[in-house]
């Protein structure tokens, strides 16, 4: 068993990137990311931590700079948030493409205009189909363990993948909660050290990020298709062991009172805590409610999705960014598409909160499963609703 | 450049780094620059090339003219990949993760990879001090798609988005200064080169790269189809822009200037400017005024070598 202690949870992030023992941090500042760069800059100047630390000039050369660290073989991380993620979005689709294992840490805050600090998801959708594998944090611990299941998935070689890991900005970010460290040792039985496939390396050199004609560029994002669903067994098998060695065991979809629900509400982050507390709430009243928390976001897990959604009456899922002129926030709109195809099928009711750290406390949860039971009544009503908005 | 004299054509490895089958047009002399930088290298190098001709002419998978490790990322990240390649290197010799030995680490890049697009991710490594040599293979424009104007292109001259018009006869700005603005980041290395002059270009890549720190060296490189020239007449104007001024040779060691070619005698732009089609509609006026400058620009060079000699 590990220490137990009170941790802020970006310091959580920061203290798992020690204990995975990288080689390369590269980060550029950005609220409210900054705190885990911070303390982990701590770490290399105090000699806790050896590493290279490349305090880069944008978040784009963040990346570019992990690309280059990981291509020799370092183990690298960076972290970032909002408008810095959009400013580096286009390495992050080349290092996926490359197959470099990064982790990086999305402290998730809102994208301008106009602008704005605070907490939502709007920025990690804008790269949703970059390739990279991307968890949902839901407290301080997540984070704390999913920085290590990270590189071992990412490093391992039938992965070969970056992977992100989000956490909300300030709800998680700057909270301190009990959390329980690991001792080294465990997390070294856990993550090997980093040994890389095909690296840049003058004894046996290679050609990196070719260029590829049309004859080869489909095949490519064949494999590279391919490469993200296959990555599926991996990352079962890492929380298993992670769960055997730390008591704390993981699921692409946490399922939460779902026996006997007619309504399941859907959330992803943070606030799947808070919805706790309002289907204990209305569970005490004797509503069939239950909540499913979708910690693994790419690749999606379609079957522990679809079995977990089987038996309810109606999903009610709450959205934490906006398709503009879409078809609702994109985690409604990709279960939807989860569960089109299939025979019988639940309505999905769906609702975007808790933009730019809008607080969604329970009774907003239940106003909304209120809501939904009420607009399935009359007949489905609109794609989606803002919710809250105020007039 | 005082091995230049004991230098003989037959010292040069005969060892190809960058090899042949590579796409480039006829009378490229960027793709012997980077012949010639492969040679004065040898085989301890990573280089990290951006987006542009270069790029695209050497690896058409699945061929590769690299016979060097070699990564491709992105068009204005040279730079910050190659400190990525630096630092990872140095984390994993410092922690016995690989032995430790010398590998000198190249970004290449374009002159839109490098005055335009790539500018923020160079002055940004240049400044962290990273251990690794930068090269500009400048060709004055975009040729790689379709020779569109960069701020790389001499004034005056026509490409397809500063085209020589009834209004506007060409370029309207005067070329970036690279080298100038590469030496301002007070870095221990800034040389110009041009392939023309092969052992020059050898002994400067060899020197900016052993350097230990960041090092700089923008490389003129005659483009045929870009600059609407004859393919066999690439190195002759080389060597006309190095004559004329227009692309002085030197070289900026810790703050020293030292004209490594000296021209004691500059020949008039004209000689250089009628052998190239994108210079064809200059008029007098417009060649005097470019003239009056090149002289200018030149006797600057000489003032800055004078004030920075060495007592």
């Amino acid at each position: 068993m590990g220490k137990r202690v009170g941790m802020e949870g970006s310091f959580a992030a920061s203290e798992a990137v020690k204990m995975a023992n990288v080689d390369v941090i590269a980060a550029y500042p950005i609220t409210p990311q900054t705190h885990i760069v911070e303390r982990l800059s701590e770490f290399v100047n105090n000699g806790e931590l050896d590493a290279e630390f490349v305090p880069v000039e944008s978040e784009h050369s963040a990346m570019s700079v992990c690309a280059g660290s990981a291509a020799v073989g370092a183990r690298s991380f960076t972290c970032t948030s909002s408008q810095g993620l959009i400013l580096m979005s286009e390495i992050v689709y080349c290092t996926a493409a490359m197959r470099l294992p990064i982790v990086m840490v999305i402290v998730n805050r809102s994208l301008s205009n106009p602008i704005s600090i605070w907490n939502d998801h709007t920025d990690v959708m804008s790269i949703r189909d970059c390739g990279w594998i991307q968890y949902f944090a839901e407290n301080g611990q997540d984070v704390l363990d999913h920085v290590l299941i990270s590189y071992r998935v990412g490093e391992d070689r039938d992965v070969m993948l970056p992977v992100i890991v989000n956490m909300d900005g300030f709800s998680i970010s700057h909270v301190i909660e009990p959390l329980e460290l690991l001792d080294q040792e465990t997390v070294d039985k856990f993550l090997p050290p980093y040994k890389p496939g095909v690296v840049l390396d003058p004894t046996h050199p290679v050609t990196m990020g070719a260029i590829v004609l049309p004859t080869c560029y489909t095949e490519a994002k064949k494999a590279q298709d391919e490469a993200v669903k296959a990555s599926m067994p991996t990352i079962l098998k890492a929380w298993q062991e992670f769960g055997d060695l730390s008591g704390r065991y993981y699921h692409p979809i946490e399922e939460y009172r779902t026996d006997g629900a007619d309504v399941l509400l859907v959330t992803m982050g943070g606030i799947g805590e808070t919805a706790m507390w309002a289907v204990d709430q209305m569970r005490e009243k004797g509503r069939p409610v239950g909540l499913l928390k979708i910690r693994l976001w790419r690749p999606f897990p379609f079957e522990a999705f679809r079995k977990a959604a089987e038996k309810a009456k109606m999903l009610v899922v709450v959205d934490r960014a906006v398709s503009y002129g879409g078809p609702g926030g994109p985690v409604a709109s990709e279960l939807k598409s989860a569960l089109y195809n299939e025979p019988k099928r639940p309505p999905v009711v769906n609702f975007i909160a808790g933009l730019a750290s809008r607080d969604i406390a329970p009774f907003d949860f239940i106003a909304m499963v209120d809501r939904a039971e009420g607009t399935i009544k009359k007949g489905m009503g609109p794609l989606y609703e803002i919710y809250g908005v105020r007039e | 450049m005082e091995k230049l004299n004991v230098y003989a054509a037959k010292l040069v490895p005969k060892n190809e780094n960058f090899t042949q089958g590579h796409r480039a047009c006829q009378g490229c002399a960027e793709v012997l620059a980077l012949r010639h930088i492969g040679k004065a290298l040898g085989k301890n190098v990573i280089i990290a090339s951006a987006t542009g001709c270069m790029e695209v002419v050497s690896s058409p998978f699945p061929f590769t003219s690299w016979d060097v490790p070699w990564i491709h990322v992105a068009f204005e990240n040279a730079a910050a990949v190659a400190s990525g390649a630096e630092s990872g290197l140095k984390a994993l010799m410092r922690k016995g993760k690989i032995s430790p030995r010398k590998i000198f680490v190249l970004a290449l890049a374009g002159d839109g990879g490098t005055n335009d697009i790539g500018l923020q991710a160079l002055s940004g490594a240049l400044e962290r001090g990273h251990d690794f040599l930068y090269i500009c293979t400048d060709n004055e424009a975009y040729m790689n798609t379709g020779i569109q104007r960069s701020s790389a292109t001499p004034w005056g001259a026509s490409t397809t988005t500063s085209p020589a018009g009834k209004v506007i006869p060409g370029q309207a700005t005067w070329k970036k200064n690279m080298a100038a603005i590469a030496a301002a980041h007070d870095i221990p290395y800034v040389a110009t080169a041009c392939p023309s002059y092969p052992f020059d270009l050898m002994e400067k890549v060899k020197r900016g790269a052993r350097i230990p720190g960041p090092a700089y060296i923008h490389v003129l490189a005659v483009c045929p189809t870009g600059w609407r020239s004859p393919p066999d007449l690439s190195i002759r104007l080389g060597r006309l822009a190095v004559e004329t001024g227009i692309f002085p040779l030197y070289e900026v060691v810790d703050g020293k200037y030292k004209i490594t070619v000296d021209v004691p005698e500059l020949r008039p732009v004209e000689d250089y400017f009628r052998l190239q089609g994108r210079f064809r509609h200059l008029t007098k006026d417009m060649i005097d005024q470019i003239q009056r400058r090149v002289r200018k620009e030149y006797d600057r060079l000489r003032k800055r070598v004078e004030m920075t000699m060495e007592d």
